[in-house]
C-alpha cells in the first residue's frame, strides 16, 4: 500500500554535502538558533513541487455535487499535484478529504490500465486489447439488441425498443458523454432500460 | 449577497488559466504573505471543526506520507490514532452528550480538533536535537531536515506533546514542517489550505493570536463562555519553559478532554547538553551519512 | 425531482449555494451536510458567524448536528409529520409572509367539488383505486380547469384531458383573494394539517415538542421581508417511500414564508454525483429525454410527433414553448434523416411501456429479461437495492462491461461475490461474459459537469489516464461508430434509427471525440447552416434549429466562447452572483424565480434582501442577476383573456413561477404527482410501528416489486424490530470505488460498521469493535460494532424503538472493506421516482459472525 507512482518527497531527495551541512560546528560557534546557520543543503534548494509543473489545468472535483474547482499540476504528462482552485466562488481554493484526494485517486496504486475480459464460467480475466472488446462488445451489443427487438404492439403501436439490453451509470460522467450515451443507446438503439445513479 | 467572493488578486488570474502556481498564492488563500523572517504557524479553532478530515488527506497527499492503516479503533470516528511519522494531522473526536437538542453556537457535544505538530517557541525537540537536523526555518517554523538526522531519536521523549517519531522505514524523525516547501513558494500549508470551514487558519503568529483573541470575546458573547486559547503566551499549554506555540488552539473543554497536556514542560533548559552529546555522537556519522541515501520510499 | 417540479416549476435548487451564506436561518434535514458536502457547509457557517441559526432535524447526532443550534431527533421515515407540524404552526399562528405567499401561491385557488383528503378518507386522497392501487388525478384539478404538470409528463390519463386544459386560455384560475372558500387550497392546507400540532409531531416522530417548537419559532423568526431562511436536503430525503412528498413539504413551508426566489432563501437539493443534476438534466435515464422533455409512451397518445406536442404541451406558462424544443432535439438527433413525413425522426425514438428504472432493472436481469448491461462508473453491487438480487441478476446475464478506473465489486461478482462465497454458484456456473475496461478520470478528459445547483463548469485534459484508460466518450463514440458500421446496409424499418443518428463528432489524433462539439449540439444551432444560438430563445418548431438540450442553450453562444469553461468570480466589490463563473441553466440565471424577490409592484421587499427590481424608465426589469422573467414584461401587465392568450402571454407582471402554467407556486398539487396533491405523514414500507396518524400505514401507492427475492417485512414483524438507516461518511464515497482504492481516504474508515446505540449494545452485549450480524428477509451481513450515544432510541406510543446505522460504502473491492449494506435492502420505492427507501426500514441484530460459507476458505 505504500507503493506509489509519484515522485519523491523533495524533502528526501538525496542530498550530497550532508556532512558540510551539519549544523554542530556551527552552533560551537555560537550562531543563535533562529538564524539560517542550521540550514541544510536540501532546505536550501527546497521549493514546492508545484513550481516544476510543464502543464496546469483547470479541473472540477469528480466526488459529490458541490462542484468544487481544481487545479491539476503536471510534469511530463503526469498529475504532479491537485489542490482546490482559489478563484472558485463555490469552495475558493479549499477541499473536503475526497477533494483533496483527487491526486491519490488519479494515482491509486489499483488503477487499471488494460482491458480484462472473463470468458463465460471462466475463473480469472484475460487480458484483452482495446480494439478486441470494442469489437466484440460492438458485436454483442448488435446481436442482443437484434434478437430483443420489437417493432411494435400487436395492435400496430409503435414500440422500437428493446428490453435486452440495460445501461447503468452516468451521475459520475461528463454532460458531453450523457448526451452521447443517451442519444446512441436510446435514439440510436432503442434501449429502454438506461439509468444512473439519480435514484440510488 | 457576499458568499463566495474572490480575493482582488483573483481577477489578475481570470483571463486565462493559471500556467504556474499563482504568485504568493497564500495571499489569496489564507490573507497573508510569506516571507523570511516573520513567524508562521496555525490557529486550529476547534469550534469551527467539522472533523472531515481534509487537513489529514491534503497531507498526506502533499507530503506523500503512507497511509498507516490502523484498521477500526472504536474510538469514534478517529481511525487514525495519534500524530506519529506518517500522520501529520490528526483529527481527535469526543463524543460528549449527543442526546442534546440545544447547545452553545458552535462545536458541541461531539469535540473535534485537528492536532498537529506545535512548532514551539522554544522548541524542545531542537533543543535535543544534537546533529542539527531540526532547526528553525526563515518562518520560525520547526523542521527536520531530513538529510542530516541520523535517526539517534533524541528529540521523540524530549517533545512534551508526543509529536516526534522515528519512521520505520528511514528510521528517521519526522514531523509535520508547517509545509515548509510551501511556505518557500509563497503558498499556505495544505491542510489549512484544504480546511473547508477554516477551522484550520495560517498566518503570521502575531496577526493569528490576535484574531483568535478577538475569537474567543466573540465566543462567549455569542453564548459560548468555555472558548480559550491553548497555546499563546501566558495561556494553557505554555509556561515550564515554553513561550508560546506557533500552532495554538481554541479549546471549549479541558486540554486532556482533546489529548493535549495541560501544562507541557520543557525537559531541556538550553541547546547545551544536546550539544555535548552531539559530539558524543560525531563517532557514529559514518551510519548517518550512509543513511542519508537511503531516503524513504 | 418532481416534488420541487410541481411545485415551483422546475424540479432543481434554487439557490447557488455560496447564497447561503446570506442566510438567517439554515434548516438542514434529510442531508448530514457537514459530512457530505463539507464545501456546501462552509457557507452555512459563513451565515452562522454573522448570526444565522442552524438547525438539523434529523435521525442521528452527526458532525452537521455538532455545529448547529438546534438539533432536532426525529425517526427515520417520520419527516412528513415534522414539516406538516411546521405547516399546521405557520398557519395556525398567522406566521406566514402573506404579501408574498398570496399573490406568489395558489393559497386562493379553488379546487374541485369533488377533492376530498386524508382528513375525509383516513389516509386517501379521493380518486384512489384499490384495483389498480393508483390515483387518478381528476378530482385534484381546479374548480373548472384541469391543470397540466410543469413536469416531464404534461399529460396526464382523464377523460378530455387536451381539451379541458384549453380552458387556461381563456381567464385566469378561480381565486378567492379572502381565503374564506371552504375549497380554497388555504382551507384545505388548513384542514388537512389540523391534525400535525406539537402533540402529534412529538408522538409520530419522538422529537420532544418543545425542541419542535423552537424549530417552528426559528424558522418563523427568520422570514418575511427582511429576513429569509434556507432549507438544504439531500437523499435523506429523497430515499424514501414518501421521499418526493417530504419535499413538497419543505416546498409549501418555504412558499408560505416567502423565501423562495430571494437572497439566502429557498431550497437546496445537495445532491451526491459530480454530475448528477447533468445526468437528469441530459437524462441518462428511462422516462426523459434532454431538457425535461418526457420519454414517448406506447400507452399514451405519443403515437406521432402532432399526437404527442399536443399532449405534452401546455398551453400557458413558458412550457408552451415545448414544440420548440422537441423539435430542435429530434433535429440534433436525426439531422437530414428526419422530415415531416416521419416527425423530424420522432418516428425513430422507442418508447417505454412501463417503469424501467433501476429497481425494475434489478428484477429484469433476475428474471432474464435483460441480457446485455452497460455499467459505466456505477456500482450497483454496492450500491443497488438488495445486493443478493443483484447479483444474481448479474449471473443471468450473457454478458456485461464495466468501465471504471479499477476493479469494482460489481467487475467481480462472479470470482468475490455473495453468490460464489455462499457455495450457491461457482464460477464455472455463472455465464456471464465480463468486460472490464479502464475509464479515464476529470483530469484526463475535457468535459462539463453540472454541479448541485445547476450551474455547469468544464474540466479541462491535463494528462492522459493509464494506458488503455478512455473517456466515455471515446467508448461511446466509437462502439456508435463500430454498430453504426454494422447496420450500414441494413434495409429493416428497425435499424432505420441507428443509420439516421448523426454521429460526425470531430475526433484528435487519438481518436477522442472534442467534447466541445459535443456541447455545442447540445447548445444548439441553426439546420442546416450550423450557426450556433444565442440562447433557447432561438430555437424553433419548424426544423430550422437543432439543439440537444434547450435548457443548456447559451452555454456555447458563439465560437470560441465556452461559458461552461467561463471563470471570472465576482471580486471584493460583489455583487456576488458570480455570473462569470460557469454556466448556470437556464440561460445562466443563479437564483430561479428571482421575480419573486420584489412585491407585486416591482419593489425589493426590502433593501437587505434586494435581488431583483422594476425600473420604470428603464422599462426593464434589473438584477445582479439573470432576471427569471420576461426582462420587459411590467409588474403591472394582465393578460387580455378575449384574446385567448397563449404561454407567456397568459402569465401576468406579478406571477413568478414561469414555468407554471398559472404562474404562481403550486401548493396543492392538482397534477404531475402519483401520491396525491398534498404530503401526508405514512410510515415507511418497512416500520417498527403503526401510523399514528392515519389508518393507512404506509404510502398506499409505493411502489412494491414482489418476487421470490425481495420480501417484505411487515408492519410490526417481531422478528426484525430495529428500525435500520443507511448513509453515507465523509471520508468515503459513495459505492466505495473512488475512495475505498485510495489509500489516504481508505484509512480513515478502513472497514465497514454498525452503529448501535448504547442502551440496546449493553442489553446485547456488544462493545464497539465487535462483530454483529444484521438480518432482513433479503439476507444478512457481518460487520463491527461502533456503539454510541449519537443514535438514541425512540419512545413510540409507550414503546422504545431502536433505530442503528449502516454506513453503505463497503464491499470486498480495494483497502477499506466490508460486508455490503444493501444486502439487507428491500426494493420498494417512492410512486414518482421509484428511488428505494434505505433511510428506513427493519432489521434484527445479533452478537457473532455469520458461518462461513461453503465457497468461502
Amino acid at each position: 500500500m505504500t507503493e506509489r507512482r509519484r515522485p519523491r518527497r523533495s524533502l528526501t531527495r538525496k542530498s550530497a554535502g550532508a556532512l558540510a551541512d551539519w549544523s554542530v560546528p556551527r552552533q560551537l560557534r555560537g550562531a543563535p538558533d533562529k538564524t539560517k546557520a542550521a540550514e541544510s543543503a536540501m532546505s536550501r534548494g527546497l521549493r514546492p513541487r508545484l513550481e516544476q509543473a510543464d502543464k496546469v489545468g483547470t479541473s472540477i472535483c469528480p466526488y459529490c455535487a458541490v462542484g468544487c474547482a481544481q487545479l491539476i499540476y503536471a510534469k511530463d504528462g503526469k498529475p504532479i499535484h491537485v489542490e482546490g482552485d482559489p478563484r472558485s466562488p463555490i469552495n475558493q481554493g479549499t477541499l473536503c478529504p475526497k477533494g483533496a484526494a483527487t491526486f491519490g485517486l488519479m494515482l491509486s496504486p489499483q488503477r487499471l490500465d488494460h482491458c480484462l475480459h472473463r470468458a463465460p464460467g471462466a475463473g480469472e480475466w484475460r487480458r484483452v486489447t482495446l480494439d478486441w472488446a470494442m469489437d466484440r462488445i460492438a458485436h454483442l451489443a448488435k446481436r442482443t439488441r437484434d434478437e430483443g427487438y420489437v417493432a411494435r404492439l400487436p395492435d400496430g403501436t409503435r414500440l422500437n425498443h428493446t428490453l435486452s439490453i440495460g445501461s447503468l451509470g452516468g451521475a459520475t460522467l461528463d454532460n458531453e458523454e450523457n448526451y452521447l450515451i443517451k442519444k446512441l443507446f436510446s435514439g440510436g438503439l432503442g434501449m429502454v432500460f438506461l439509468e444512473n445513479q439519480a435514484r440510488v | 449577497m457576499d458568499g463566495g467572493l474572490a480575493h482582488p488578486r483573483v481577477l489578475e488570474h481570470t483571463d486565462r488559466d493559471p500556467q504556474k502556481p499563482i504568485p504568493q498564492e497564500a495571499e489569496v488563500t489564507a490573507g497573508c504573505r510569506v516571507e523570511p523572517g516573520r513567524s508562521y504557524g496555525f490557529f486550529t479553532d476547534t469550534t469551527l471543526c467539522i472533523g472531515c478530515k481534509a487537513c489529514e488527506v491534503a497531507c498526506k497527499e502533499w507530503n506523500n506520507l503512507p497511509a498507516d492503516n490502523l484498521g477500526m479503533t472504536g474510538q469514534s470516528y478517529d481511525n487514525t490514532g495519534r500524530l506519529g511519522a506518517h500522520t501529520w494531522r490528526h483529527v481527535t473526536f469526543l463524543e460528549q452528550d449527543a442526546r442534546a437538542t440545544s447547545m452553545p453556537p458552535f462545536q458541541s457535544n461531539w469535540l473535534m480538533m485537528s492536532d498537529v505538530c506545535k512548532h514551539c517557541d522554544p522548541a524542545p525537540c531542537l533543543e535535543a536535537c544534537p546533529t542539527g537536523a531540526l532547526f528553525r526555518t526563515e518562518f520560525d517554523t520547526v523542521v527536520v531536515q531530513q538529510d542530516i538526522c541520523n535517526g539517534c531519536g533524541y528529540c521523540v521523549p524530549a517533545c512534551p506533546f508526543g509529536v516526534v517519531e522515528l519512521a520505520k522505514e528511514d528510521g528517521k524523525a519526522h514531523k509535520c514542517t508547517l509545509c515548509y516547501d510551501r511556505l518557500k513558494g509563497g503558498l499556505e500549508p495544505a491542510c489549512a489550505k484544504s480546511c473547508p470551514t477554516d477551522s484550520i487558519q495560517f498566518g503570521p503568529v502575531e496577526e493569528l493570536q490576535r484574531r483568535a483573541e478577538a475569537r474567543v470575546t466573540d465566543l462567549h458573547e455569542k453564548g459560548q463562555p468555555k472558548a480559550y486559547l491553548y497555546g499563546t503566551p501566558g495561556a494553557p499549554g505554555t509556561g515550564k519553559g515554553l513561550h508560546h506555540l506557533n500552532a495554538f488552539f481554541l479549546l471549549t473543554e479541558r486540554p486532556e478532554l482533546y489529548n493535549l497536556p495541560p501544562a507541557p514542560a520543557r525537559p531541556a533548559r538550553n541547546a547545551r547538553p544536546s550539544l555535548l552529546s552531539g559530539l558524543a555522537t560525531i563517532a557514529g556519522l559514518a551510519v548517518a551519512a550512509a543513511l542519508v541515501g537511503v531516503g524513504r520510499r | 425531482m418532481p416534488s420541487l417540479g410541481a411545485t415551483y416549476g422546475r424540479g432543481a435548487a434554487t439557490l447557488p449555494q455560496w447564497d447561503l451564506a446570506n442566510s438567517d436561518c439554515v434548516l438542514v434535514m434529510g442531508s448530514n451536510m457537514a459530512e457530505n458536502h463539507p464545501i456546501a457547509f462552509r457557507f452555512v457557517l459563513q451565515a452562522k458567524q454573522r448570526g444565522a441559526t442552524v438547525i438539523h432535524a434529523d435521525p442521528r447526532f452527526t458532525r452537521t448536528s455538532a455545529l448547529a443550534d438546534i438539533h432536532a431527533p426525529l425517526r427515520a421515515g417520520s419527516d412528513i409529520a415534522f414539516l406538516g407540524g411546521l405547516i399546521h404552526h405557520v398557519l395556525e399562528h398567522d406566521l406566514w409572509f402573506r404579501d408574498y405567499a398570496l399573490p406568489y401561491t395558489n393559497l386562493s385557488t379553488i379546487v374541485d367539488e369533488e377533492y376530498q383528503g386524508p382528513e375525509e378518507l383516513d389516509g386517501l386522497f379521493s380518486g384512489w383505486s384499490e384495483e389498480s392501487k393508483r390515483y387518478s388525478p381528476q378530482s385534484w384539478q381546479y374548480q373548472g380547469v384541469m391543470m397540466p404538470s410543469s413536469l416531464a409528463e404534461a399529460f396526464i390519463e382523464t377523460e378530455g384531458f387536451c381539451e379541458a386544459v384549453k380552458r387556461l386560455h381563456e381567464g385566469p384560475t378561480p381565486k378567492d383573494p379572502t381565503l374564506q372558500h371552504p375549497r380554497c387550497v388555504y382551507q384545505i392546507l388548513k384542514r388537512h394539517f389540523a391534525r400535525y400540532t406539537p402533540e402529534m409531531v412529538e408522538r409520530a416522530t419522538g422529537c420532544p415538542r418543545e425542541v419542535f417548537l423552537k424549530v417552528a419559532e426559528a424558522l418563523a423568526r427568520n422570514s418575511g421581508r427582511e429576513r429569509t431562511g434556507a432549507i438544504c436536503y439531500a437523499v435523506g430525503w429523497t430515499h424514501h417511500s414518501t421521499g418526493v412528498q417530504m419535499i413538497r413539504a419543505a416546498a409549501i413551508l418555504q412558499a408560505l414564508l416567502g423565501n423562495v426566489g430571494r437572497p439566502g432563501g429557498g431550497i437546496l437539493a445537495l445532491r451526491g454525483h459530480t454530475s448528477i443534476q447533468g445526468s437528469t438534466d441530459i437524462p441518462t435515464l428511462y422516462d426523459m429525454l434532454p431538457g425535461y422533455l418526457p420519454q414517448p409512451h406506447a400507452l399514451k397518445p405519443h403515437q406521432d410527433l402532432a399526437q404527442y406536442l399536443e399532449a405534452e404541451t401546455n398551453p400557458t406558462g413558458w412550457w408552451h414553448n415545448f414544440p420548440k424544443y422537441a423539435v430542435s432535439l429530434l433535429r440534433a438527433w436525426y439531422g437530414g434523416a428526419g422530415n415531416k413525413e416521419n416527425g423530424f425522426g420522432y418516428d425513430f425514438l422507442p418508447r417505454i411501456v412501463g417503469d424501467h428504472s433501476q429497481l425494475p432493472m434489478t428484477v429484469a436481469m433476475r428474471d432474464g429479461i435483460i441480457k446485455g448491461l452497460f455499467v459505466m462508473g456505477q456500482n450497483p453491487v454496492v450500491g443497488g437495492s438488495n445486493s443478493l438480487l443483484v447479483q444474481r441478476g448479474l449471473a443471468q446475464l450473457d454478458w456485461m462491461v464495466v468501465r471504471d478506473f479499477a476493479e469494482t465489486d460489481t467487475a467481480s461478482f462472479w470470482r468475490d461475490g455473495h453468490l460464489v462465497r455462499s457455495g450457491e454458484l461457482r464460477p464455472e456456473e455463472i455465464g456471464t461474459e465480463v468486460f472490464l475496461m479502464p475509464a479515464s478520470l476529470s483530469g484526463e478528459k475535457a468535459g462539463s459537469f453540472t454541479n448541485t445547483h445547476r450551474l455547469l463548469q468544464w474540466h479541462d485534459k491535463v494528462v492522459d489516464g493509464p494506458g488503455d484508460s478512455r473517456s466515455e466518450h471515446w467508448f461511446t463514440y466509437h462502439l456508435g461508430r463500430r454498430l453504426k458500421s454494422l447496420y450500414a446496409d441494413s434495409t429493416r424499418e428497425e435499424d432505420q434509427a441507428i443509420r439516421a443518428l448523426t454521429w460526425d463528432y470531430p475526433v484528435d489524433e487519438e481518436g477522442e471525440p472534442d467534447a466541445e462539439a459535443v456541447l455545442q449540439e447540445i447548445n444548439g444551432y441553426t439546420w442546416p447552416e450550423r450557426k450556433l444560438v444565442q440562447d433557447f430563445k432561438e430555437l424553433k418548431e419548424d426544423g430550422s434549429t437543432a439543439c440537444g438540450c434547450w435548457i443548456y442553450s447559451g452555454v456555447f453562444p458563439e465560437e470560441g466562447r465556452n461559458l461552461a469553461r467561463a471563470r471570472k468570480p465576482d471580486g471584493p466589490d460583489g455583487p456576488g452572483t458570480h455570473l462569470g463563473w460557469g454556466f448556470a441553466w437556464p440561460d445562466n440565471r443563479r437564483t430561479l424565480n428571482n421575480r419573486a424577490s420584489a412585491d407585486p409592484e416591482g419593489r425589493p421587499w426590502s433593501e437587505r434582501k434586494r435581488l431583483v427590481w422594476w425600473d420604470e424608465d428603464k422599462g426593464e426589469w434589473q438584477s445582479p442577476d439573470k432576471v427569471d422573467f420576461i426582462p420587459t414584461k411590467r409588474p403591472d401587465y394582465e393578460p387580455d383573456w378575449e384574446k385567448k392568450p397563449a404561454g407567456m402571454d397568459a402569465i401576468s407582471g406579478h406571477q413568478p413561477f414561469i414555468m407554471i402554467p398559472d404562474g404562481v407556486a403550486g401548493l396543492f398539487v392538482p397534477s404531475g404527482l402519483k401520491d396525491g396533491p398534498l404530503p401526508a405523514h405514512f410510515e415507511p414500507v418497512e416500520s417498527p410501528v403503526s401510523n399514528p396518524l392515519y389508518r393507512q400505514d404506509a404510502n398506499p401507492a409505493a411502489k412494491r416489486w414482489e418476487h421470490a427475492d425481495n420480501p417484505i417485512h411487515a408492519t410490526g414483524d417481531p422478528r426484525f424490530p430495529h428500525m435500520l438507516t443507511t448513509y453515507r461518511l465523509t471520508e468515503q464515497h459513495s459505492g466505495g470505488t473512488p475512495t475505498r482504492l485510495v489509500p489516504t481516504t481508505a484509512e480513515l474508515m478502513p472497514e465497514g460498521f454498525c452503529e448501535i446505540p448504547t442502551e440496546l449494545a449493553a442489553s446485547l452485549g456488544i462493545r464497539s469493535t465487535d462483530w454483529v450480524v444484521l438480518s432482513t428477509a433479503r439476507g444478512e451481513i457481518e460487520t463491527r460494532a461502533l456503539v454510541t450515544d449519537r443514535l438514541q432510541p425512540f419512545r413510540l406510543d409507550g414503546r422504545l424503538i431502536f433505530q442503528l446505522g449502516l454506513p453503505w460504502h463497503y464491499g470486498w473491492a480495494g483497502y477499506a472493506t466490508g460486508d455490503i449494506a444493501n444486502v439487507l435492502t428491500a426494493v420498494v420505492g417512492d410512486p414518482n421516482t421509484a428511488m428505494h427507501e434505505n433511510k428506513a426500514l427493519t432489521c434484527a441484530l445479533r452478537p457473532g459472525r455469520l458461518p462461513r460459507g461453503k465457497g468461502e476458505s
